[in-house]
């Protein structure tokens, strides 16, 4: 186990340590204390690393990260994991807005709640939130799955593209062109899946599934309202 | 017969004939007018301006024999890798998807071969361009498409892009014409679907954010690369600031007679202000932060000769982006096409349909017949030599004005043909010594 200590090592130096981890580091286990809100922690990793951050993060934590697995004890600022490639990010406590934005791969799970935009714009990253996310989530979300054991705020999924939505709880509404649709055995499989591998205490059957009803893909004046 | 001598029938100045066939087209369709290109109304613009030359007091440099040089460094605020060109002139951010394959090669093997940089766009880096663009910047937009951070790092600088003067305040628009599968595939979409591009970046807003985000930039690029932030002419004195104060090693303003692929004809005439009219309070922006020439400012929005790039370098810029003009140089809009553009109603040098994917030059096509027409070796040596002209029409004019460097142009080597240019670029009106909102009267 190697640990950085945040309170005297910089932002840059800690960055550049994680990132030259090779792919066949046999230094897989890292450490980071004292993190105390810094912006941009353990960002641009590329090596199957496993980081411990103990305590809170800042923006963009784990951003863009490839292979790693990337665990917050604490809670973690705006952005994180944004445009994930792969690898695994976990965050013990609440997640702020746009948490795994434009993902396009790997998998975020977030143990408390996640705020706004969580996977705006997401590409391909699978989303899995033990609490409740806010308004805008899955914002023009393009492919991947947003997983909400809690419940969803307003205007879930508007101008959603093929990302899968799956909610346990309540949702306070969906936004433009986003329908609530049926749970087919092959959407059973993708929750059970995310579910055993995010940790997740729920069964596949107590959700609800939400996608696009594509009318707004190719423009038609009849739609003009829902722009 | 009735000799009464009849009033020629006279068009209405507010129903003109252009504006009535706006109306009845509006009528049929339901759905406002789309398409490329910047905006095409008269604006006051570097036409407006001339360079006083030498005198008695200004001595001229000798052409042909005495140096000139056009050699431009950006990034030399905190990257370590600042980008040096041999000219003063670069090719602006135009997507893959917008424009085809071939015509992304040639911008890109054009531009190296005249030593200066190209620009992705908003549908990722694709290997023909990286490998055919010696210096390549990398467009870091909204929408994300493609965005990995594995281009981030083969990129030569990252343009943050915040706005463009065609549609300051407007997402992307490429539609289902142009979704072929490879299109869809980079940008993660179902095929010929109409794509709408975000307006504001997914994870950040404001300057504040800003700077954050481009901290995580530097962070995961070891601070190598110059970062630029684009800019669309709005409020360029204030974004100028900003995007300094964000931490900024570039900015790059562009006019609203800077082109796009695809937007909404209501959003390119209409909002954003004229390229003449955002250089002074950029330039003014970066003296009052002690920023000029460390920050540097590259200009765009209605390049065409090298009279305007060393007008746009006498106000202030440190170099200027081409995006239109190089098309042009391409071969976009040949007359050479005239029948099939007539078979599109509409003429060369007028199509602006970009979107329609119908390009009869092969140029803003993905149509795989189409875009063998253009040759990207030929189309490159073109551009090769339109980069050329601006250089030394730029250098002439330097020259001219006693200047051994086009940096060392200054406004007071310009002066104004109208009131409107004189106010909007800072330089008196020709005969008189009044800066209109500045020097009284």
């Amino acid at each position: 186990m190697q640990t950085i200590d945040m309170a005297t090592t910089p932002l840059r130096e800690l960055n550049a340590m994680l990132q030259a981890q090779a792919a066949k580091t046999n230094q897989t286990a890292w450490a980071i204390e004292n993190p105390r809100g810094a912006h941009a922690v353990a960002v641009g990793l590329d090596a199957p690393i496993e980081v411990t951050v103990k305590g809170s993060t800042g923006y963009y934590c784990a951003g863009m990260n490839k292979q790693a697995t990337v665990h917050v004890t604490g809670s973690a600022g705006p952005g994180v994991a944004e445009n994930m490639m792969s690898g695994t990010v976990i965050i013990e406590g609440d997640a702020s807005q746009y948490a795994g934005a434009t993902g396009h791969g790997g998998l975020l799970v977030i143990k408390g709640n996640a705020s706004s935009r969580c996977g705006i714009s997401m590409k391909g990253i699978n989303i899995v939130v033990y609490g409740n996310v806010g308004h805008m989530s899955a914002f023009m979300a393009q492919s991947g799955n947003l997983v909400v054991l809690g419940d969803a705020g307003d205007a879930l999924g508007d101008s959603l593209y093929e990302a899968g939505l799956f909610v346990r709880g309540s949702v306070k509404s969906l936004g433009s062109d986003c329908i609530e649709k049926e749970m087919r055995p092959e959407h059973i499989a993708i929750l059970t899946d995310l579910l055993a591998r995010s940790g997740a205490d729920a069964k596949p059957e107590e959700f609800k599934r939400y996608g696009s009803a594509r009318k707004l893909y190719n423009f038609h004046v009849d739609h003009a309202g829902a722009y | 017969m009735d000799k009464t001598p009849q009033t020629k029938p006279r068009d209405s100045w507010t129903f003109s004939p252009e504006i009535n066939s706006e109306i009845r087209r509006a009528a049929a369709t339901g759905i406002y007018d789309i398409r490329g290109g910047g905006a095409k109304r008269r604006v006051p613009h570097f036409d407006d301006l001339l360079f006083l030359g030498a005198s008695i007091s200004r001595y001229p440099l000798e052409g042909y024999r005495e140096k000139c040089d056009t050699t431009v460094v950006l990034g030399t605020r905190f990257a370590k890798k600042p980008i040096e060109l041999k000219t003063p002139v670069t090719i602006a951010g135009m997507s893959f998807g917008a424009l085809s394959g071939p015509a992304k090669e040639a911008l890109g093997r054009g531009a190296t071969m005249a030593g200066t940089s190209t620009t992705t766009g908003d549908g990722g880096m694709t290997d023909e361009e990286r490998g055919h663009s010696e210096k390549l910047v990398y467009q870091y937009l909204p929408s994300r498409y493609g965005m990995n951070p594995d281009d981030l790092r083969r990129a030569d600088a990252i343009e943050i892009v915040v706005g463009q003067g065609a549609k300051p305040g407007g997402g992307g628009m490429l539609l289902g014409q142009k979704i072929t599968q490879r299109v869809a595939n980079m940008r993660n979409l179902p095929v010929g679907i109409d794509q709408r591009s975000a307006c504001r970046h997914p994870d950040w807003t404001g300057p504040d954010d800003l700077e954050i985000k481009i901290l995580e930039i530097r962070e995961i690029t070891g601070w190598e690369k110059p970062i630029y932030v684009k800019i669309g002419g709005a409020r360029p004195y204030y974004d100028t600031a900003l995007a300094v104060k964000a931490g900024a090693d570039v900015v790059v303003l562009d006019g609203m007679q800077g082109g796009t692929a695809a937007t909404q004809d209501v959003f390119i005439e209409h909002v954003g202000q004229p390229t003449l009219a955002c250089i002074r309070p950029a330039v003014k922006a970066l003296q009052d932060l002690g920023m000029h020439r460390k920050v540097q400012l590259i200009v765009s929005g209605g390049i065409r000769t090298g009279a305007d790039v060393a007008k746009a370098l006498a106000l202030g810029a440190d170099a200027v982006a081409i995006g239109t003009a190089a098309l042009i140089a391409l071969g976009e809009n040949d007359p050479k096409w005239s029948a099939e553009y007539a078979a599109l109603g509409t003429t060369a040098d007028a199509y602006d349909d970009w979107h329609e994917g119908k390009d009869p030059a092969g140029i803003t096509t993905q149509d795989a017949e189409l875009m063998k027409r253009l040759d990207p070796v030929e189309a490159a040596r073109r551009l090769r030599n339109y980069l050329a002209v601006l250089t030394l029409e730029c250098q002439t004019i330097a020259r001219a004005c006693g200047k051994s460097h086009v940096h060392n142009l200054e406004p007071e080597d310009l002066c104004a043909l109208t009131i409107e240019a004189a106010a909007m670029a800072g330089v008196p009106l020709a005969g008189t010594d009044w800066i209109p909102g500045k020097s009284g009267l």
